[in-house]
């Protein structure tokens, strides 16, 4: 089960629909399938250039420049420890070298059960709250030693499922144009005036 | 729908008392939902917008002169105009890829008030004739890409968004589009070619500006999710109530993010123009001080990407037109504060890592440049360094930014400041960034440098004076 379900095709085509151009979709796309199989499978990535209609080669391309896209397994939870500024300052350093220590395995690593594995990851835009780290890009702000421990345990013993869903899911709510409602994605070329509201009267 | 995310507001957001343009609604525990968005004055501005013509909105935005948050300070009305007359259709990409290091205000705005957000990108492409919006998120905020797709799905239920938006004729789409984690991509063009599904990687320049040519090469304004989030309260308010607040170069308020070495860091809205660098951080409505009353040593004025002050820079006001000629920028709103405990190499090491991490590849003196510098900088920090190292350091720089570096003036060094912007060799700013750090630290505090330093003792090697006698 590499490539994309029926229910993924089915969201992909809407996904695609959004767009003026179907490879604007790829990323989100890419998103999709690694959130069905926790990461993103050369079988996956030769379905969306049939979806999208370009080479697997290109799909290839684009996913391997982003830094979210995994090709191989990772652990059941990411946790990303921000390592820039702000939270270097504030003892991220510290922090790594305990979550190293608590895991057992070193920045980069996954554990033998496959539920966790351990970052270094770039600043995460929560600076002020420093040290934070990400489990499956869902924040954690001024992250002590203990509070560190303690999420591992609450992680482990499905404490934390609800709020925190395994790796490669980002956000779980979609959005949804509804067909009666939308204006629809009309390709550049085929658009040839100005839009109605542009001649010079007000539109209410 | 709205279930899954009734969690906590993210923490650091400090409001005070003083003016609100775009965190109004940030108190209310639900400032999220279109229930409170309309109880407090949501969509009126986009009402009001709709009542006049499409080019009268674009004279007030222009009027009001307000300056793109996201970097470059560029003013919005100004380069909606830039757009060719008679090429379409034109596109909205607003700009949600927050990851400037220590930058922390785009999340809160689209978390905690994405309608706020919403209703600027209606306003904005219903007075700059743009056909479509897309609203792009960094990949790694979830929360935020869910708060903005179910203010979406509102949104369109209820009409403000899509076809004939509150019965007019004016109709726009606005699609949710998310990263995948990616720096560069904060860049406009670099965030074009990722929204064409593409290697976010700038591109070359001209045009400097996407309005000429952008997404699928049509003309496309690109705007950061905090100028657009100013939008409605300008048009309830009207341009004059907004240059009524701040100065007239740099009106109306900014969200700043302090963090580091302070005691209260936080997220404030403050006045443009006046407020300055020592009200943020030793005043008692915002950071209250330096950590453990330390002394202060140095802080980032603007984001990573920004050269240091030190506390000679203390007073200057949040205005672009003097931070500039002092030699740094304000960049996105992000301070970072160093007290006199920090190890001056190493913080320096953490943006230029940062910076030769994030490199695209594309300009060879980032791409090389930006990793030789980290790999020498790690060798110094490590205590393995030499001075040939910090000799090398300014020469590899010299490379990604030929000529003087802007830097800070400094009364105990008696150095005179040498102002921004910086001349380059690559195409977008992420190359320069990778040095700007470094060269201040270098430049500002050279002998923390200089004793993490190996000294070598050079032997003297002579020619031996007479050859053997015997070769065989």
């Amino acid at each position: 089960m590499s490539k994309l379900n029926e229910a993924n095709i089915k969201t992909a085509l809407e996904i695609i629909s959004h767009y003026p151009r179907p490879k604007s979709a790829l990323i989100p796309l890419l998103h999709l399938a690694q959130e069905q199989n926790g990461y993103v499978t050369n079988e996956a990535m030769v379905h969306l250039g049939e979806l999208v209609g370009v080479t697997s080669a290109e799909v290839y391309g684009t996913a391997t420049f982003y830094e979210m896209f995994r090709f191989e397994p990772v652990g059941k939870y990411l946790v990303n420890i921000c390592g820039t500024m702000s939270c270097a300052l504030m003892g991220a350093g510290d922090l790594m070298h305990h979550a190293e220590h608590k895991l057992g395995v070193k920045a980069g690593g996954t554990t033998a059960d496959g539920m966790f594995t351990l970052a270094h990851a770039e600043c995460q835009a929560a600076c002020t709250e420093a040290p934070t780290l990400q489990v499956n890009y869902r924040f954690r702000y001024k992250v002590t030693n203990s509070d560190f421990d303690t999420m591992i345990d609450d992680l482990k013993s499905g404490k934390l499922a609800d709020e925190i869903p395994g790796h490669g899911v980002v956000a779980r709510i979609r959005q949804r144009i509804p067909a009666d409602r939308g204006v629809g994605a009309i390709a550049p070329e085929l658009v040839t005036e100005n839009p109605v509201w542009m001649d010079g009267k007000a539109a209410l | 729908m709205t279930t899954a995310i009734r969690y906590p507001h993210a923490a650091g957001f400090v409001a005070g008392d003083r003016p609100k343009i775009v965190t109004s609604r940030f108190e209310h525990a639900d400032s999220f939902t279109l229930e409170r968005f309309l109880a407090t004055g949501g969509y009126a501005g986009l009402r009001k917008a709709l009542g006049r013509a499409a080019t009268d909105v674009h004279e007030e935005v222009k009027s009001a002169t307000v300056l793109g948050r996201g970097g470059a300070g560029f003013p919005a009305g100004t380069k909606w105009g830039l757009t060719p007359q008679q090429v379409f259709p034109k596109y909205l990409v607003v700009n949600g890829d927050e990851s400037e290091p220590g930058t922390y205000k785009d999340r809160l705005l689209m978390e905690r008030d994405p309608h706020q957000l919403i209703e600027g990108c209606l306003i904005a492409c219903y007075a700059a004739g743009l056909s479509q919006c897309f609203l792009y998120i960094r990949g790694e905020m979830a929360l935020a890409q869910e708060r903005v797709a179910v203010a979406l799905n509102e949104a369109y239920a209820a009409g403000y968004v899509g076809k004939n938006i509150l019965g007019s004729k004016f109709s726009v789409d606005i699609v949710l589009h998310w990263g995948a984690g990616a720096y560069v991509v904060g860049e406009e063009t670099a965030l074009i070619e990722s929204l064409e599904g593409n290697r976010g990687m700038p591109r070359l320049k001209p045009p400097f500006f996407p309005a000429a040519n952008g997404l699928y090469g049509q003309p496309t304004i690109v705007n950061n999710v905090e100028t657009l989030a100013n939008l409605p309260w300008l048009m309830v308010n009207g341009a004059e109530a907004f240059t009524a607040i701040g100065t007239k170069t740099s009106p109306g308020t900014r969200m700043v993010a302090v963090s580091g070495h302070v005691k209260n860091p936080g997220v404030f809205e403050i006045i443009n123009g006046t407020t300055t660098f020592r009200d943020l951080l030793y005043g008692a409505e915002f950071c209250g001080g330096i950590r453990n009353d330390n002394e202060l040593k140095a802080f980032v004025p603007g984001g990573g990407s920004a050269p240091w002050f030190t506390a000679d820079q203390l007073d200057l006001p949040f205005e672009a037109s003097q931070v500039g000629p002092a030699g740094s920028m304000l960049g996105s709103g992000a301070i970072m504060v160093m007290d006199s405990t920090t190890d001056i190499p190493a913080a320096a090491l953490t943006l230029t890592h940062f910076y030769a991490h994030e490199s695209c590849g594309k300009c060879t003196p980032c791409r090389e440049g930006g990793t030789w510098l980290e790999r020498i900088l790690t060798r110094i920090v490590d205590g393995t360094g030499t001075e040939a190292d910090l000799q090398q350091i300014l020469e590899v720089g010299a490379m990604i930014c030929p000529g003087d570096f802007p830097h800070a003036s400094n009364e105990k060094l008696g150095l005179a400041a040498v102002p921004f912007p910086y001349k380059m060799t690559t195409i977008c700013f992420v190359g320069p960034s990778a040095f700007a750090p470094l060269h201040s630290a270098i430049t500002l505090f050279r002998s923390e440098f200089e004793s993490r330093l190996v000294k070598r003792i050079s032997i003297p090697v002579t020619a031996v004076s007479t050859p053997p006698t015997v070769w065989a």
